[in-house]
């Protein structure tokens, strides 16, 4: 990539775009993988409210499938997982593995 | 149609700010320029203007809440002196950082300790590499013009930075001399209708102001800073021929006086100029070709221009209302960096006088002309650096 | 009409707050920020102080903001945006603006608590339409946890460190948010992530009352915390349930605690998954563990009292 020269940068450094930190994808960041066990999951989106990376992808207020572009691994969702007849719903998972 | 007045230099730009009628100031008071903002305050009180005010906590809240109310996207001014512009400092390279053009008269004044309430040059040459752009002024109708021209300057849309007007605080700031007002509706069509960049306010489109640069791009950022500040001489000369169109008061970067073919020469700052100009005078009445130069713009610095304006005299003394301890006096610094280029340059002293409100006076000035004399006909420099006035 | 507050409905909207910012994993603060905007059902402009929270949302050409946003420096997130909310009053009055639009200042307890403190009294005393909301991590973690007048009493940091003379900090916390509910503002209140439903009604409550509204929310640092990136939310539950950190509001002057728990859990509970506090569980520092107790259950009793006396 071309790195910008002084000419072509905004004057006082404002960026105008807003919410475009969703290019920067994070999701290289992760040691765990989160892995979502749909049959034990009763939708109660807690992992979604409490995911800091906004990871949890939601469709007509259902969640779907765990954003991996985003997601760092923290594992808040597994943890805050109320999960189906004492079965979790969300399970960390190491990368590699 | 001018209205002459008797007024201070406080008044006097507290006036200028009530024609160009701003969206927001910040207010706190600090002396010598307290004045000038409750003046601006029974404006509003009295609705005579539509700003809304900002009666904030410090100095530093002042220039952060101007900073936050330019960025939303609107005209802007606030006004310090000495210890409040000192506190200012961090937010000042933030304003010219993110380019706004907020307004700021300066009532220049000593800086503690020990503490002093009167006027030197201390405070403003403390902040001269802020990026902001500085124009300074002999007196209070230097002070109200200048003011009124900044807002061109500083909101003209290839510049965007801001400015401050420097006047000396008590000799001008608290004294009442002779002045011409010009009409509000000259004023509001001279300055005309604020022009938004990046408003923050404009939610369709939102911004983020003030992210984080490391090594990849900040010096690419500062390089456009200082490449701005280049286009900023071209801007004030432009804006000077339309005042003057309006005015008949003619400004460029810097004044002279009397110095085009002048063998010796001061180069003095704001009131202290007006006092150098009668011992030029008197000096001329008596056959001695001496003269003078007041810079204007000391930020960006007019090198070239001033290097040309004294290229032909043989001794110069740059006097200093204010010192970089240690070193020389700073603008004695400039002018030697403006001189430096030329093939033949005159010999060059440096004076420092006035500090804390100290009388500069006309004897002052003759005493360096004469030493300037001495020089010109071949005379050893004695001391580059001087303070005068001073008690052994 | 506004957005119910159940998490099917919230999920729906859009998130103001994206991601791809780079907070550690498992911080509590953008949780805290999803939170709030997603409460938030007006235009609103953000200012933020100095700090993780800033740093990383906003580097380079990429922005985590949906919203205007401004940064300027550490100690006046409060006076930037009572600019920017002054500006806003300005264009209003004189007409050249006409949405209803809410401003709200994000810093963390640095830029809060201590280096914000005089910017942000100013900003409530003079009353600006704003929330003021600060993520109180408890140390300054952005520089690597040193210690704020934020940090609970016997955590150990980087410049208070649990050595062989000095068990970590011996003062206790400052408390802010009674200090802002003494400025005479509408509302000042505590809220924690784990009770999402609490710390939204809160907001909501907040944007309603017009003036300068200030809200204290606990946030989990993992790095600062030494704890686990998993634990933010566990932790911000455990904080509210031992009382560290009460839930309660106080609405013109009149103290609420929202959320009493069932039952009042040992200190213990909150303070022994955190390695800040490992030092505390060796022999000779018994008292510091104790005094800690004290001081949690002797606020607990004056807000109790507060609520009962109605005052």
């Amino acid at each position: 990539m071309k790195q910008k020269g002084w000419k072509d940068l905004p004057p006082g450094s404002v960026i105008l775009e807003g919410g475009s930190a969703a290019r920067f994808k994070t999701g290289s960041w992760r040691a765990f993988r989160p892995v979502w066990i749909e049959e034990n999951c009763i939708q109660c989106l807690f992992c979604w409210i409490y995911c800091p990376d906004m990871a949890v992808k939601v469709k007509d207020g259902k969640r779907t499938e765990f954003d991996y572009d985003f997601c760092k691994g923290c594992g808040i969702c597994a943890l805050e997982c109320p999960g189906k007849k004492g079965k979790k719903a969300i399970e960390m998972v190491e990368e590699g593995k | 149609m001018a209205k002459v007045v008797a007024v201070t230099g406080n008044e006097a730009v507290a006036n200028a700010l009530r024609q160009v009628n701003p969206d927001v100031c910040g207010i706190y008071p600090i002396t010598p320029q307290t004045d000038m903002m409750q003046r601006y305050a029974s404006y509003i009180s009295n609705g005579k203007v539509d700003t809304e005010a900002i009666l904030v906590e410090s100095e530093h809240s002042s220039m952060s809440a101007c900073i936050g109310a330019s960025a939303a996207g609107g005209r802007v001014v606030t006004a310090t002196s000495s210890q409040g512009l000192a506190l200012m400092w961090e937010m000042l390279h933030i304003a010219s950082g993110d380019r706004l053009p907020i307004i700021m008269p300066v009532v220049n004044r000593a800086l503690s300790a020990p503490l002093n309430i009167h006027g030197d040059h201390s405070d403003a040459m403390g902040c001269r590499d802020t990026g902001w752009i500085q124009i300074w002024s002999e007196n209070g109708q230097e002070a109200y013009d200048n003011t009124i021209q900044a807002f061109r300057v500083g909101e003209h849309m290839d510049i965007r930075l801001p400015v401050m007007v420097c006047m000396d605080g008590f000799i001008i700031s608290h004294s009442i001399e002779r002045m011409e007002y010009l009409e509000d509706d000259e004023v509001k069509k001279f300055v005309g209708p604020f022009k938004n960049l990046f408003p923050l306010l404009d939610l369709e489109k939102p911004k983020s102001y003030g992210p984080l640069i490391l090594t990849d791009l900040y010096h690419e950022y500062k390089k456009a800073q200082h490449e701005v500040m280049l286009k900023v001489k071209d801007v004030v000369l432009e804006v000077a021929k339309d005042f003057e169109k309006m005015s008949g008061r003619k400004y460029g970067l810097f004044e002279t006086y009397r110095l085009e073919d002048a063998d010796i020469a001061i180069v003095i700052l704001n009131s202290a100029a007006g006092t150098t100009k009668d011992v030029v005078d008197e000096l001329r009445d008596k056959g001695i070709k001496a003269g003078l130069l007041k810079p204007r713009l000391f930020r960006p610095f007019p090198y070239e221009e001033m290097a040309e304006a004294l290229k032909n005299a043989r001794a110069v003394c740059v006097m200093d209302r204010s010192d970089s301890f240690g070193g020389y006096g700073p603008l004695f610094m400039e002018v030697s960096s403006a001189l430096y280029q030329l093939k033949n340059r005159p010999a060059l002293i440096n004076k420092i006088y006035g500090l804390g409100g100290r009388d500069y006076l006309p004897s002052h000035g003759e005493m360096v002309f004469n030493e300037l004399a001495e020089i010109a006909a071949g005379g050893k420099i004695k001391a580059y650096k001087e303070y005068i006035g001073v008690r052994e | 009409m506004a957005t119910p507050l159940t998490l099917k409905e919230l999920s729906k909207k859009e998130e103001l707050f994206t991601h791809g910012h780079r907070m550690c994993a498992g911080c509590g603060a953008p949780t805290i920020v999803k939170m709030v905007l997603l409460a938030t059902e007006y235009p609103v402009v953000a200012a933020n102080a100095t700090g993780c929270l800033e740093v990383s949302t906003c580097i380079s050409e990429y922005t985590a903001w949906k919203i205007p946003w401004i940064h300027t420096a550490f100690e006046n997130a409060a006076a930037t945006l009572s600019g920017v909310e002054t500006m806003y009053r300005s264009l209003k009055k004189q007409g050249k603006i006409d949405k209803d639009v809410k401003f709200i200042a994000f810093g963390g307890d640095g830029g809060t608590y201590d280096i914000g403190f005089q910017s942000l009294s100013g900003a409530m005393e003079r009353g600006h339409d704003m929330i003021y909301i600060c993520y109180d991590n408890g140390a300054y973690m952005n520089t690597g946890i040193q210690r704020s007048s934020a940090t609970p009493m016997g955590a150990d940091t980087t410049t208070c460190p649990a050595g062989s003379c000095v068990p970590g900090k011996l003062r206790p916390r400052k408390n802010l948010t009674k200090i802002m509910a003494e400025h005479n503002i509408p509302y000042a209140a505590q809220a924690s992530p784990s009770h999402w439903m609490d710390l939204m009604k809160k907001v909501r409550k907040a944007h309603e009352l017009p003036g300068a509204k200030f809200l204290n929310v606990i946030s989990p640092c993992n790095r600062g915390w030494r704890s686990k990136t998993n634990d933010a939310i566990t932790l911000s539950r455990l904080a509210v349930n031992t009382c560290y950190w009460p839930l309660y509001e106080i609405e013109e002057g009149i103290t609420k605690v929202t959320y009493t728990p069932k039952e009042k859990l040992p200190l213990l509970d909150f303070i022994k998954p955190q390695g800040r506090f490992k030092h505390l569980f060796e022999p000779g520092n018994e008292w510091l563990l104790k005094a800690m107790q004290e001081e949690v259950d002797r606020e607990w009793a004056k807000l109790q009292a507060a609520e009962k006396c109605g005052c």
